[in-house]
C-alpha cells in the first residue's frame, strides 16, 4: 500500500460560515513532496473548492507563506518528511485578516511598505548620459542582505508585537526602509527618520528575534531594527545638543 | 506561436531552473557514463575551463536538443520524474560554489535535498519562455485599439524564432514602460465607455456566472485536463515535431476543448475562488496550445526553436514570416501570415565550438 499522511487544513468561507474551521484530508506521502504539494494534490484530485496563493513553487514570490504545525512557513520550501507523523496541521498567517481557507489579507503591509518610501531617493537625478550610478561590492554588501526580502509576511505572522500592536510598522518594512538606508546611491534616510522614528515605528521593537529565524531568506530583520535604533538614538541625541542645520 | 524555448538544466521534479551561469563557471553535463555528450553534437571539443561558444556554453536549444537525441541512444539516466543527465560541479570547490553560484547552492539544497559540493544535480530540458505573444508594436500596442501588452505576454520580436537569455528583462523594462507609458495615454484620451462596451461587459459576466460560477454537474476535473493538454504538448510539440505528431496533437487538443464543456466545479464562491481562476487558465491555455500546434503544422521547416525532423532546412523563400493566429468563428485558431522585415542581422548558419 502507498504511504499516506493526513493534512489538518483550516476552511472558511465567509459565504457560509461564521467561523474558520478544519478539514481532514489523506494525501499520498512522497518523499520528495512539500506541503505545497499536498496542497495542490488536495486541490487537483479531491476538493477543488480549497483556496490557497502560490506561485513560483521556487522561494522566490514569496505568497505561498502559511503555519504548518503552528509556525510561520513557506509551504514550498517546507518537504512532508519534516513535519511528519501527522496529522499535519496547516493554517492561514496568524495576525492577518483572513478572507478566505488559507488566504490572508495583506493590505495592511502594503500601506506600512510605502510609507517608508521603499526606493531609491536623490535629490538630483543625474542625466541618463552620465550613465549608471556605480557601486563597488563593499557598497552592495551593505545593504544586500536587506534587499533579499520577498515580502512573504513569514516575520509579520512570528511577531508577538505586531500580534499586540496592529500599528507597528513591522519587521519586513523596517528591513525594506533600511535596505534603501544602506545603499550608496540612496538619499533619502532623513525622509524615512520620520517614520520610522515614530511611536509605530522601531521602539515598538523589544527585541523578541522571531522574525529573523523564520525567515526563509536570511534578512534578519531583527538585525536591521536594532541597527536602525543605533541611528534613531544617535538622530535624536543630536536633535538635543546641535542647532538645527548641524544635524 | 510556434517558437518556445527550452532550457537545458531544470530539476525532473519541479522543473526549477538550474541558472546558465553554473555552466559559465565551469559546469560539466555528463550523460549516464560520466562523459561530456556535447561534443558528440557539434558544439566543440571539451577543454578543463569553459569556452564561450563551445560545449556546455552552447546554445539552450542545442543543448537541448543534444538532450533528445542522447536519449535517443539510451545514454541518460531515468528516475521517477522521467529521464535526465548531471550537471556536476564538484570539481569546482565550495568557495566557488559558495561565492559565484550561493543560490543553485541553495535551490539544490531546499528544493532537491541534494549538495552540489559532493553530489550532482539530476537536470533535464524544460519549457522556458515564449518567444511569440499578442502581438504589439514598439508601444505595445496590439491591433485592437485600448489592447496593450508588454513581457513574455507580447511578442515586439525583439526575439525572432529564437532568443538569448535575459532578453526578457528589456521586454519588461524599455517595452514595459512603453507600453505601460501608451495605454495611459490613450487612456487619457478616451471618454466614458459607452452603452455598446457596458452591454459586451454585461454579457461576459452572464457568461462566466453561467458557464463556471453558478455551473453544477459535468465530469471533468481540471488537473485531468491540464495533464493530458500538458503531455500532448511535450510528446508532440516539443523540441522536436514532425507534422504526423502535430496532426495527432490537433486532434487531441480539440477532443480536450470538447471535454472542457463538461468541467465539474466544486467552489461556487465569489470570494478567491481559485478554481474558477484555474478553469479560465486551462480555457486560455487550451487555446494557446492550439495556436501553438497549428502554427507548427503549417511552418514545413526547422527554424531557431522550431524544429521539424520532417522539414530538417531553414526555408527563407516560404517562410521568413511571422504566423499571426486568429480566433476563428469555429473558435479553432485561423493562421495567418506577416513578412518579415529585416534590419541588421539577416538569418545565417549558427556555427558553434569552431
Amino acid at each position: 500500500m502507498q504511504p499516506a499522511v493526513t493534512l489538518r487544513v483550516t476552511r472558511y468561507r465567509p459565504e457560509q460560515e461564521s467561523e474558520p474551521t478544519f478539514a481532514t484530508y489523506e494525501v499520498p506521502f512522497r518523499k520528495d513532496w512539500v506541503i505545497l504539494d499536498a496542497l495542490n494534490y488536495i486541490k487537483d484530485t479531491l476538493d477543488g473548492s480549497l483556496s490557497f496563493r502560490w506561485s513560483c513553487r521556487m522561494g522566490v514570490c514569496g505568497s505561498c507563506g502559511m503555519k504548518v504545525n503552528g509556525s510561520p512557513k513557506l509551504t514550498c520550501a517546507s518537504f512532508l518528511s519534516d513535519a511528519l507523523p501527522g496529522p499535519i496541521r496547516v493554517e492561514p498567517l496568524d495576525y492577518f485578516p483572513v478572507v478566505r481557507d488559507l488566504v490572508v489579507d495583506m493590505s495592511d503591509f502594503m500601506r506600512k511598505l510605502k510609507k517608508v518610501k521603499p526606493w531609491i531617493i536623490r535629490h538630483d537625478e543625474r542625466p541618463l548620459a552620465e550613465g549608471e550610478y556605480l557601486q563597488t561590492p563593499d557598497q552592495l554588501d551593505a545593504y544586500k542582505q536587506f534587499s533579499m526580502c520577498i515580502n512573504c509576511m513569514l516575520c509579520y505572522s512570528a511577531c508577538p508585537i505586531y500580534g499586540l500592536e496592529p500599528s507597528f510598522i513591522g519587521p519586513a518594512a523596517i528591513a525594506l526602509a533600511q535596505r534603501y538606508n544602506m545603499d550608496s546611491r540612496d538619499e533619502g534616510a532623513p525622509e524615512r527618520l520620520e517614520i520610522l522614528s515614530e511611536h509605530d515605528g522601531i521602539w515598538q521593537c523589544t527585541f523578541v528575534g522571531e522574525c529573523t529565524k523564520v525567515c526563509p531568506k536570511h534578512v534578519d530583520p531583527a538585525g536591521a531594527i536594532q541597527q536602525y535604533k543605533l541611528t534613531g538614538a544617535i538622530h535624536w541625541l543630536k536633535s538635543l545638543l546641535l542647532p538645527r542645520g548641524a544635524r | 506561436m510556434e517558437f518556445v524555448q527550452y532550457h537545458p538544466t531544470g530539476l525532473p521534479f519541479t522543473g526549477i531552473l538550474i541558472t546558465e551561469a553554473a555552466r559559465a563557471e565551469g559546469g560539466w553535463l555528463l550523460n549516464k557514463d560520466g562523459y561530456r555528450y556535447l561534443q558528440d553534437y557539434d558544439l566543440g571539443k571539451p577543454e578543463p575551463k569553459p569556452v564561450l561558444r563551445s560545449m556546455e556554453l552552447g546554445p539552450r536549444d542545442r543543448l537541448s536538443q543534444a538532450f533528445v537525441k542522447e536519449q535517443e541512444k539510451g545514454r541518460t539516466l531515468e528516475g521517477p520524474y522521467g529521464h535526465y543527465v548531471h550537471l556536476d560541479l564538484r570539481h569546482l570547490g565550495a568557495g566557488v560554489i559558495d561565492t559565484k553560484l550561493p543560490f543553485v547552492r541553495e535551490l539544490c539544497l531546499k528544493y532537491q535535498n541534494i549538495d552540489p559540493v559532493k553530489e550532482m544535480i539530476p537536470v533535464r530540458p524544460v519549457v522556458h519562455y515564449m518567444m511569440g505573444g499578442v502581438s504589439t508594436d514598439i508601444h505595445g500596442a496590439t491591433p485592437l485599439p485600448g489592447l496593450y501588452a508588454a513581457g513574455e505576454a507580447a511578442c515586439v520580436s525583439i526575439n525572432g524564432a529564437n532568443r538569448l537569455g535575459s532578453n526578457s528583462l528589456t521586454e519588461c523594462l524599455v517595452f514595459g514602460a512603453r507600453a505601460g507609458e501608451a495605454a495611459a495615454a490613450f487612456a487619457a484620451a478616451q471618454r466614458e465607455p459607452g452603452p455598446s462596451v457596458l452591454a459586451q461587459a454585461d454579457d461576459e459576466a452572464r457568461r462566466l456566472e453561467e458557464k463556471f460560477r453558478r455551473k453544477t454537474g459535468g465530469h471533468e476535473r481540471i488537473a485531468t485536463l491540464r495533464a493530458e493538454m500538458h503531455e500532448t504538448m511535450e510528446e508532440s510539440a516539443g523540441i522536436y515535431r514532425t507534422g504526423a505528431t502535430l496532426e495527432k496533437a490537433a486532434e487531441k487538443l480539440q477532443s480536450l476543448q470538447e471535454r472542457f464543456g463538461d468541467l465539474s466545479l466544486a467552489d461556487h464562491s465569489y470570494t478567491f475562488n481559485t478554481e474558477l481562476t484555474a478553469a479560465l487558465e486551462l480555457s486560455y491555455m487550451l487555446d494557446v496550445a492550439e495556436a501553438i500546434v497549428q502554427s507548427a503544422l503549417r511552418r514545413r521547416e526547422s527554424r531557431g526553436s522550431h524544429q521539424r525532423t520532417d522539414f530538417p532546412a531553414r526555408d527563407d523563400t516560404e517562410f521568413l514570416t511571422h504566423s499571426l493566429a486568429y480566433r476563428g468563428a469555429d473558435g479553432r485558431p485561423r493562421i495567418d501570415y506577416l513578412p518579415v522585415t529585416i534590419t541588421r542581422w539577416p538569418p545565417g548558419k549558427r556555427v558553434y565550438g569552431r
